[in-house]
């Protein structure tokens, strides 16, 4: 069980202090799979930070299992249980997915090349091609977004929290990824699951949704009594059109050297 | 078969260096604190000193495929100056593995140095892989020095690739490097250097690209730790329609100086040439990363330069 209790994060700007995440509090009870959306530049990464202890509250306490945390390293964290994918994943020259895989797994070189193939397979890479590559430019985003979440699996830990996991990956391959997320809804047994998301399908399979809006929890609760107010907004966004779809047309419209529209009965040229 | 005429610390320099602990299969060489410590010819590739006694010649027959040779030094005593001057007469359309490397352990009070100056003339259609490692221990005051120097002379259609490894012990290192590739030649050099305390590693390399479809890429990775100072000055020469790419790629942590200096010099229209370096610390994302998987702030460093090294 996870909880935050009044949170502050202010940042310095020149002489001002800049309140990010103002006064959040909540809590993640074991065994639920919950789902923080809003709006960008909401506050949501840096909830997501502060838990996994990249950055240190301006006030308030986290609390892990009953254990205050808000003083604990990084390091500390992790071994407490918290598992933290990014959402801009980052690349290491000349370490290999393999590696990665077995420092996730805190087994060393006793997780063998089977069992880490599995992790990939979960996220749908395929294993043989990708364990022994670096994780390097070479990768694509999305690739490496996968490779994320898979050292994020490899880990098992009693809390996972994910940083948009959809960002940088097309959506057709999300499609596949949303699978990934439900079975671990589904064998997610005494651990809970924080996601940052705005994907209606992650919103779906939420226990609870938290929105956060301008560094506050705008409102939470069970799926069903917020998602509805959601479908529609920017925090819900709909996977991808209907096969054979397309996409809603969009008018343009002329405009001047400054960007600002021109009449269509002043617009020089041909039919827009 | 083990080597019977070598002590322990003997035995282990030559493990880390050539990765030998018995006699190798084909043609070697072992030097060892300046003597001979052993040498056998194959059928297909000889090995014999030089008549003035500064070296040695080894030839290699044409078409002679899938052989290796092992030609590495040890010194353990303190206060030796070695200079050997190894020549490779590497035959026509050839196959073969060369491993070199010299390990010093000095735990007394004088320096010890090795300058092996190596010189490669390989022969047309030929594919050498040259594999290089330099390694020192032992806890006296004397220093640990290396200079070596390596040349290559590559005939049209031959294939060099080279891995230059100076990761630990040694002290001062000053390290040449000169080829000259001729008509669709292509030399690949893979360098890894890491230098501690307050050692000095230079490398200078100087590439000719001399005949059509000739190609060269030198990539270099380096770490410099605690106080040391690399300087890496890799050069390469267009001087027809070649390709050359030079990488300097490096890592410097604590108080670790870093002087690159990439150098191409075109001198023929239809030359392309690339080089790229960047030297900083350790992205900060990287250590988050390893962090979030558990690993301390020290382990994270290890695990990210033991990967660049790789």
């Amino acid at each position: 069980m996870l909880e935050l209790k009044n949170i502050r994060f202010d940042v310095r700007e020149g002489t001002e202090d800049i309140g990010i995440i103002r006064d959040v509090s909540f809590t993640i009870p074991d065994n639920k799979f919950v789902v923080v959306t809003g709006p960008n530049g909401g506050g949501k990464s840096t909830l997501a930070r502060l838990i996994a202890g990249i950055e240190k509250p301006t006030e308030g306490r986290i609390l892990l299992d009953g254990v205050d945390i808000t003083d604990k390293s990084i390091t500390d964290r992790a071994r407490m249980g918290i598992s933290y994918a990014m959402q801009q994943p980052v690349r290491f020259k000349g370490i290999q997915v393999l590696d990665l895989l077995r420092l996730a797994s805190g087994k060393g070189t006793r997780v063998t090349v089977a069992e880490a193939c599995q992790y990939l397979s979960r996220v749908g890479l395929c294993a043989k091609d990708y364990i022994m590559r670096e994780v390097n430019a070479s990768l694509s985003g999305g690739e490496l977004k996968r490779i994320e979440i898979a050292t994020v699996l490899a880990r098992g830990t009693k809390l996972s929290v994910f940083d948009e996991p959809e960002a940088g990956i097309d959506l057709w391959s999300f499609q596949n990824l949303i699978e990934v997320f439900e079975q671990m809804r589904d064998s997610i047994k005494d651990s809970s699951i924080l996601i940052i998301s705005h994907q209606e399908r992650i919103l779906e399979i939420a226990d609870e949704i938290i929105v956060v809006a301008d560094g506050k929890i705008d409102r939470m609760g069970p799926r069903e009594e917020i998602l509805p107010s959601l479908i529609g907004t920017t925090s819900a966004v709909g996977v991808c059109v209907p096969l054979g779809g397309k996409p809603a047309a969009v008018p343009q419209v002329p405009t001047d050297e400054n960007g600002n529209p021109i009449p269509k009965s002043q617009a020089k040229g041909g039919e827009i | 078969m083990e080597f019977k005429k070598m002590d322990e610390i003997q035995k282990r320099i030559l493990m880390e260096v050539a990765g030998l602990h018995t006699v190798p299969e084909g043609a070697f060489n072992i030097r060892s604190d300046g003597q001979l410590a052993g040498r056998a010819s194959s059928a297909n590739i000889e090995i014999v000193s030089k008549e003035d006694g500064s070296g040695i010649d080894i030839h290699i027959k044409p078409g002679t495929k899938n052989e290796s040779v092992h030609i590495p030094v040890i010194m353990s005593k303190s206060g030796l100056h070695d200079v050997v001057y190894n020549d490779f007469y590497v035959g026509e359309d050839c196959d073969v593995v060369i491993v070199a490397g010299c390990g010093i352990s000095n735990c007394g009070g004088m320096d010890s140095e090795h300058d092996g100056i190596h010189r490669f003339y390989v022969g047309k259609n030929s594919n050498v892989k040259y594999v290089e490692k330099h390694y020192g221990e032992g806890d006296g005051t004397g220093k640990r020095i290396l200079n070596p120097v390596t040349e290559v002379y590559m005939e049209e259609g031959s294939h060099v690739e080279m891995e230059m490894v100076q990761i630990k012990g040694v002290d001062s290192t000053d390290r040449s490097t000169v080829a000259k590739v001729a008509a669709g030649a292509s030399l690949v050099v893979k360098e890894r250097l890491m230098t501690h305390g307050e050692q000095y590693a230079a490398s200078a390399y100087l590439v000719d690209l001399d005949g059509d479809g000739s190609s060269a890429d030198i990539v270099s990775r380096s770490v410099a730790r605690d106080k040391s100072y690399q300087k890496l000055d890799l050069r390469v020469n267009g001087n027809a329609a070649c390709s050359g790419h030079t990488e300097c790629d490096s890592i410097i942590m604590d108080e670790g100086r870093i002087l690159a200096v990439p150098q191409l010099e075109a001198n023929c229209t239809d030359s392309a040439l690339i080089h790229e370096a960047a030297i900083g610390k350790i992205a900060g994302d990287q250590l988050i990363k390893l962090m979030t998987l558990g690993l301390t702030e020290a382990e994270a460093e290890e695990q990210i330069v033991n990967g660049f090294l790789k």
